[in-house]
């Protein structure tokens, strides 16, 4: 089973890549859309989404607006910026590395 | 840009918590909305909390965060007792504003480098050994002609400058009768150059406007001369002066013409004063003369050279120059000559310039700035008691920051961020109060009868020096209170007995170091007041009273006749009581000459003599009896007669009268008078002899006068009343004749104490301060002890304890402490009063009385502030207190 640590590891990338697909979705939707497309298997404290999602978009790779929605209740949605595409290349080409590496390993011992 | 987005954070950090806030909620009601149930989704965000502190941390600064919310919390605290913080910051700010102050004068006059490229390598010659005059000695002044031989031997290390002494001059711009007295002096034309230094207008000196004597008679206006005297008309380039021009008996009036005015900022290299005009080294009428000493050589080193080749350099050229000198000393004692010959040439550094002022006030400044560090080591335990006190009473408060898990650094930067804001709001009223303490102290300074006149800048230097001063403060007195208060033992604190005796020998020990340093200040304090006291007392010797002392200045040397119908004329003006003549009025600090003797064709003596040219009569307007002999008469001439003090009669004529006796080929000592003050009121009066002003040379001609000293002592108590008749009839009674200066002699005895003055009276004013810092310091911790105690001390009365011996428990410890830090100032009192020595008169540190008083006004000032606290023991009411708690 896919333990917390290595998903926090790995949420950058997740995030980044949702992101990239589909812009403009709020956290609830981010959480939902990992957790659908892992098949259940990435799940982690829903909570520990936000101070990541802050994080990036301090580090300049997301940016944050508030939408209104229906019935007055705002959301926060969040955006690729240029910044953050370039940081979803370089996380991707490292995941690549790094699982090709440990396949490797797998694969030879 | 994400930094600045989370120092803007950082301050709006309430909203962003709402909106993570938010945020979080909007998750939970997504999840609803999905069809989750409420509990499980709540569940399955985690800590709320947690979440947004994590999301905090990374959006804004965490440290500046908690810094700005004690800062916050800091600044209500001080709200909360408004009186206290008051004092708090009103005793600091003073002390810190002293401390501003002096730190600005002594920059001004002793730190700061001059505004010229190169000061770093600026150094001025000196030498040091014995005088002529037996004692250790250190000089400066040098021969124009030695200077030519160094500068061509180092010319390839450094540049060498010639600066003469910066002294006021009479010129005129139009008539005679518009002369003024600016501050000139003569320069290698090389300097501007050498200093990197531009005209604003003009042009400056080159080394082709220094090259041959008399030959170029240029001036270069400084601006702040400028901006004064002519409110910067830039038409003033090319107009001419009129300078008079003293010889030794000769003179002469030059034209010079203006050419050009030096930027803003430079003022000539003698901090202290600011030099009006400058002038090429080449006019001076001495550059010639090879026994002439009139200025300053400056030394500019040539990058990468080092100091002590150079130094060599010069001194071999010194030693050469100086043996050529002494073949013309005949007849001088063979010690004098190997005194004169041994002496060693110095560099020394010369950044921030070299005046004499700097030489008079280093000393005094020095002490000052150990007086101002004194006071607000006062202060600061001051503010350090109440902040324990006050830690004290928050006990709790920090017991429960502990127990809610606040670290022990956490609590440290709380209440040091408190201490900052007091160090701030006390720096700023400090710094308003030396922005203007500042220029008032220095604008009582005065050297030789001249204000010192000093460039006082508020630049990056004085804030600087304000920044480290505040924080150092703020540890000093924050420090101490926040560990203690980080040390909070929660179970102890909730309790209700945190240790009390613990924290009362901490306000204790504060108490005790105030009473030292308080009593090292009013010991010093004593000392300066009785010099001066000691020095305004002095006697003289002569009559001050009344007597004004006018010099008097003509463009065409007169004979003395002449001279004498003006006396004659001055004597009928109403109001004048009586007139004499002299060429230079005692204590003033125009021209004086002295010389070494020789008595009855004996060896030259090995100290010279002050030679004091009069007229007959003079003797009785200044009020200086004659002890044997006679006064001149009109037909006594120089150099055959003269009058000798009594100091003179001692020193040279031990054994029985010296009327009649002879000295100097021929000089014959016709009277002897008692002893007055001529150069200097500190010390014993020296040896003088006075001489007719009647000169006549050799060749039997009566030599003319260009400049005399007129006293005149009037008929009502207040001279200067006469002052304006007394120009208009100088005027009168001789064309040309003309007062170029006036001065009481009172004036001028006042002018020998300035500093004397200025180190009494600053000091008398941080005596003050500090025993008032001192008294409310104690006052504030039996206070506090008392509340502390009154449980005990309601308990005692309430079973029949005597009110005296409630009063004495209260006070015993701390007036014991009062008395410990006394003993302990005055022995560190009589170790500092060795490095002040120098600036005391007739006064000794380990006089009895000088101890007594300190201490008694001390302990006085620790009984007073004693009698609050002592009522409010007494008033201690058991029931009201039990009921309190």
């Amino acid at each position: 089973m896919a333990r917390t640590d290595s998903f926090q590891g790995s949420i950058d990338l997740l995030v980044l890549k949702i992101l990239s697909r589909r812009p403009g979705l709020h956290g609830y939707a981010i959480m939902s859309a990992i957790r659908e497309r892992s098949g259940e298997v990435l799940r982690a404290e829903e909570g520990s989404l936000y101070p990541a999602l802050h994080r990036m978009e301090e580090a300049g790779w997301l940016r944050a607006t508030w939408i209104t929605k229906d019935k007055g209740r705002r959301l926060r949605v969040y955006r690729l910026t240029v910044e953050g595409g370039k940081q979803l290349s370089k996380e991707e080409s490292r995941w690549q590395t790094v699982t090709s590496a440990v396949n490797n390993v797998l694969r030879t011992v | 840009m994400p930094l600045w987005s989370r120092i803007a954070n950082t301050f709006r950090g309430n909203r962003l918590s709402r909106e993570i806030d938010e945020e979080l909620r909007s998750h939970i009601e997504e999840a609803i909305e999905d069809d989750r149930d409420p509990a499980e989704a709540r569940r399955a965000l985690g800590s709320a909390l947690r979440h947004r502190e994590a999301s905090r941390d990374v959006r804004l600064i965490p440290w500046l965060d908690s810094l700005r919310s004690d800062a916050v919390f800091g600044w209500r605290q001080l709200g909360k007792k408004k009186a206290t913080s008051a004092v708090a910051i009103l005793s600091l700010g003073l002390a810190f504003g002293a401390c501003l102050s002096a730190f600005r004068l002594i920059d001004a006059l002793l730190l700061r480098p001059l505004p010229v490229k190169n000061s770093d390598r600026l150094y001025v010659f000196q030498y040091e050994g014995i005088g002529f005059d037996g004692n250790p000695f250190k000089g400066e002044p040098c021969e124009y002609p030695m200077f030519r031989r160094m500068r061509s031997n180092v010319r390839d290390e450094a540049d060498l400058l010639a600066i003469s002494y910066a002294s006021p001059r009479d010129l005129t711009y139009g008539s005679d009768e518009d002369m003024e007295k600016p501050f000139l002096q003569y320069v290698s034309g090389r300097m501007f150059d050498s200093f990197g230094i531009r005209p604003v207008l003009g042009r400056l000196f080159t080394v082709n406007d220094d090259l041959k004597p008399g030959a170029h008679p240029y001036a270069v206006l400084s601006y702040d001369y400028w901006t004064r005297r002519f409110r910067r008309d830039p038409k003033v380039i090319g107009r001419s002066f009129l300078l008079s021009s003293f010889g030794e008996q000769t003179a002469s009036n030059e034209l010079y013409t203006i050419i050009g005015i030096t930027e803003k900022g430079f003022t000539g290299v003698e901090p202290g004063t600011i030099t009006d005009i400058w002038a090429p080294t080449m006019m001076n009428r001495l550059v010639d003369q090879p026994n002439a000493t009139w200025f300053r050589t400056f030394v500019i080193l040539k990058p990468g050279v080092a100091v002590e080749p150079v130094r060599e350099k010069l001194h071999a050229v010194f030693r050469a120059f100086r043996e050529e000198r002494a073949k013309a000393f005949a007849g001088m004692p063979r010690q004098t000559v190997a005194n004169f010959l041994s002496q060693r040439v110095l560099l020394e550094p010369a950044a921030p310039g070299i005046s004499a002022a700097q030489r008079e006030f280093r000393k005094p400044l020095a002490a000052l700035a150990v007086l101002v560090a004194l006071v607000l080591l006062v202060a600061c335990a001051n503010v350090a008691n109440l902040m324990t006190s006050q830690a004290a009473a928050r006990a709790r408060e920090m017991a429960l920051r502990v127990s809610i898990g606040a670290g022990r650094a956490r609590l440290v930067q709380l209440v040091l961020v408190e201490a900052a804001i007091l160090a701030l709001l006390a720096a700023a009223t400090g710094g308003a109060f030396a922005w203007r303490s500042a220029p008032f102290v220095a604008s009582h300074i005065s050297f030789r009868n001249n204000p010192v006149r000093l460039h006082l800048p508020a630049d990056w230097r004085v804030a600087g020096f304000g920044l480290a001063l505040m924080l150092a403060v703020t540890l000093l007195f924050g420090l101490g209170p926040a560990l203690r208060a980080s040390a909070v033992k929660p179970a102890n604190a909730l309790k209700g007995g945190d240790r009390p005796y613990f924290r009362g020998r901490l306000m204790q020990a504060l108490v005790a170091a105030q009473a030292a340093f308080c009593f090292l200040v009013l010991f010093a304090t004593g000392l300066f007041v009785a010099t001066f006291e000691r020095l305004s007392h002095q006697s003289t010797g002569f009559s001050p009273e009344q007597l004004l002392a006018l010099d008097v200045v003509i463009l065409r040397p007169e004979r003395p006749e002449i001279w004498n119908q003006v006396v004659e004329h001055l004597r009928t003006v109403p109001g004048v009581a009586s007139v004499g003549l002299s060429n230079s009025a005692p204590l003033s600090w125009g021209n004086k000459s002295s010389r070494h003797i020789s008595m009855n064709g004996g060896p030259p003596s090995p100290d010279s003599v002050f030679f004091v040219g009069v007229a007959p009569g003079w003797f009785g307007v200044m009020k200086i009896p004659l002890l044997a002999g006679r006064d001149f008469r009109s037909s006594d001439t120089s150099p055959k007669f003269a009058i000798v003090n009594e100091a003179f009669a001692k020193r040279y004529c031990p054994a029985g009268n010296p009327v009649g006796k002879l000295f100097n080929d021929g000089v014959q000592i016709v009277g002897v008078t008692l002893n007055a003050s001529y150069d200097d009121i500190h010390g014993p009066a020296p040896p003088v002899a006075y001489v007719p002003l009647h000169y006549v040379d050799p060749k039997g001609i009566v030599l003319p006068m260009r400049s005399a000293t007129l006293m005149v002592r009037t008929a009502s108590p207040n001279p200067l009343a006469l002052v304006s008749t007394l120009r208009k009839e100088v005027a009168r009674a001789r064309p040309g004749f003309r007062v170029s200066d006036v001065h009481t002699e009172d004036e001028l005895i006042e002018a020998q104490t300035v500093r004397e003055r200025l180190l009494a009276a600053l000091a008398l004013f941080f005596a003050l301060l500090a025993l008032l810092l001192a008294g409310l310091g104690l006052y504030g911790v039996l206070d506090y002890s008392v509340l502390q105690r009154r449980r005990e001390i309601g308990i005692r009365m309430a079973i029949g304890a005597r009110a005296t011996h409630i009063v004495w428990r209260v006070a015993a410890d701390a007036l014991a402490m009062v008395l410990a830090g006394a003993a302990a100032g005055l022995g560190l009192g009589l170790i500092a009063a060795r490095f002040i020595e120098a600036l005391l008169y007739q006064v000794k540190p380990s006089d009895p009385r000088m101890v007594a008083i300190p201490w008694l006004v001390l302990l006085a000032t620790a009984l007073f502030a004693t009698i609050p606290a002592a009522v409010r023991a007494i008033r201690t009411d058991l029931a009201t207190t039990l009921r309190t708690e």
